[in-house]
């Protein structure tokens, strides 16, 4: 299951359409990292809206997304868990500590925003 | 265990990481007949993901058995995860939060415990290792 990424001014979003395995984890998280540095991204959204089940593989995959991300000087945002996800993940013990969290891609986006990270282009919409 | 069987058992075999996927989603459709509300859904998905993969991990196949179950008109969910992999040397590290022999974040066995109502396991060095847990409707 490929997970569509869509540049989107200076971010990158990745919509997570259905349920993932772990080897489409681990593609989409080399995919992301190889993505930010090839288009010069400034921030990258992960839309985990589809999800029902959020486990320690995915926890920690998000969480290495994010790191790598980070190294390469952009911000990653993780968007959409659910709430049934969110207690299923605490109870687990699961956290994603340091990285940034939104309730929806509304929200992601203001919160790149804010960072200052988008040029003033940044939430429009680029066709390629 | 005593309990008496509501439905047809579910088998689903365990040998790759998309087995995974499939038997949390056949268990959230299970318990979801059973009329669970939605946070127990993703909780019983969660935990047999992490069972799962244990079995993959570990034991490379196994299967995962689901079941509904009754007792005394309480009825609930009941998941065991069986393998006939290496088996686990020393369960009590095992049982440990951060406690991974595979780089994982050794949550799995430990965050199933917590996440459902029953949790019992047998493992046997060399024969294999068997989890099982289950989750009351309340």
């Amino acid at each position: 299951m490929q997970v569509p990424i869509l540049k989107q001014g200076a971010y990158l979003i990745a919509t997570v359409q259905s349920a993932l395995t772990d080897e489409d984890l681990k593609q989409l998280r080399d995919t992301l990292v190889l993505s930010v540095s090839k288009v010069r991204a400034r921030g990258v959204i992960v839309d985990v809206t589809a999800l029902d089940v959020i486990d320690s593989f995915a926890t920690r995959t998000l969480r290495d997304v994010a790191h790598m991300i980070r190294l390469r000087g952009a911000e990653t945002v993780i968007v959409g868990i659910q709430p049934e996800v969110a207690f299923s993940m605490v109870k687990l013990g699961l956290t994603l500590e340091g990285i940034a969290t939104s309730l929806d891609l509304e929200e992601g986006l203001a919160y790149l925003n804010r960072k200052g990270n988008g040029s003033d282009h940044g939430v429009r919409t680029h066709r390629s | 265990m005593g309990f008496a069987l509501i439905a047809h058992e579910v088998r689903v075999s365990i040998d790759c990481d998309a087995d995974i996927v499939l038997a949390r989603q056949k268990g959230r459709q299970l318990a979801s007949q059973c009329g669970f509300p939605s946070t127990d859904l993703a909780v019983v998905a969660t935990a047999i993901s992490e069972l799962a993969r244990n079995i993959v991990r570990y034991a490379v196949r196994g299967e995962v058995i689901l079941r509904l179950i009754d007792d005394n008109g309480k009825r609930g969910i009941e998941v065991v995860a069986a393998d006939d992999g290496p088996g686990i040397p020393d369960i009590g590290l095992a049982m440990q939060d951060g406690y991974s022999t595979s780089g994982g974040l050794g949550l799995g066995l430990p965050g199933t415990r917590r996440l459902m109502d029953e949790f019992e396991i047998t493992s046997d060095f060399s024969k294999g290792t068997t989890v099982t847990v289950r989750r009351w409707k309340r």
